[in-house]
């Protein structure tokens, strides 16, 4: 095995074709990059959606547990609820900030949850396809008007 | 087919089907919950209207399902968190999953009279 000799043939082999001044020639290997090879289109995206289920996660138990607290617990529970209650509550910077960051969140981190669900039960590429359009236009839909309707929101609209 | 070949899951395997149906249901929920605020662009009677079903005693029992769900969902999720960062967490998933389901019951316990009570006391008079 260990031969003192750095030849790469056995002697049963007979003389090396090669040596230092006719060198053996190189063999490419089988997935060297290529000007022919496609820019690689890999990303750490899955990562980052890994993690971010995670940090939005922690966010939303304080801010969506408050939010059920507050509208069905506290100071009667649902009863109380209706425009004035509304206008109440996002008369104060707090609670407009409060929600806007639940919406934004909450509709993230459930549609990564369903573009999920969508990927791991839609087998064929079409339906994939469009269950994840109809999924991403609903959701930016649904941030968008919710945005607005906070930021737009008029106590005296009557 | 032979049996016995059908896996049916542990603990670990059906919180992570629950966790899944509960996030689903909580999604589809989140879309007719800002479609109805949206409603407060409209008017306010508009509002009070949409809002009126929700003070009704069946709908008080679908909102103490969702509470269900979301419960079940923050408190499991926070199991998986622990289960992805803290290094013993997969040792101990197990005693996690039913420290979660006794907070569950507490809180669910808890949830009881502010969610249903007024739905009680429309339906059977009071």
């Amino acid at each position: 095995m260990s031969e003192t000799t750095t030849s790469t043939v056995g002697p049963v082999e007979g003389e090396s074709l090669y040596d230092v001044d006719h060198p053996a020639p190189v063999i490419e290997a089988p997935r060297a990059r290529t000007k022919k090879t496609p820019k690689s289109t890999r990303t750490n995206f899955e990562l980052y959606g890994w993690l971010f289920m995670r940090l939005s996660g922690i966010v939303l138990v304080v801010l969506v547990l408050g939010h059920l607290l507050i509208q069905l617990v506290l100071d009667g529970g649902v009863s109380k609820i209706g425009f004035a209650f509304v206008a109440g509550r996002w008369a104060s910077p707090f609670w407009q900030t409060w929600d806007l960051l639940m919406l934004w969140l909450a509709m993230l981190h459930g549609a990564n949850g369903l573009r999920t669900v969508i990927n791991d039960y839609a087998e064929r590429p079409n339906t994939r396809f469009w269950l994840k359009n109809l999924l991403y236009t609903a959701t930016v839909f649904t941030v968008l008007l919710g945005t607005l309707v906070i930021f737009t929101f008029d106590p005296n609209i009557r | 087919m032979p049996a016995g070949t059908l896996y049916r899951g542990r603990e670990g395997m059906w919180s992570w089907v629950a966790h899944r149906v509960t996030g689903v249901l909580i999604f589809f929920f989140l879309f007719v919950h800002v479609l109805d605020t949206a409603l407060v662009r409209v008017s306010p009677e508009a509002y009070d209207d949409v809002v009126a079903t929700y003070k009704t005693p069946l709908v008080a029992l679908l909102e103490y399902g969702l509470v269900a769900a979301i419960l079940f969902h923050a408190l499991n999720g926070l199991r998986v968190i622990a289960v992805d960062f803290w290094s013993k967490g997969t040792r101990y998933q197990k005693q996690m999953l039913w420290t979660v389901m006794g907070i569950w019951i507490v809180l669910m316990a808890g949830a009881l009279y502010p969610v249903l009570g007024h739905a009680v006391r429309e339906v059977f008079g009071s």
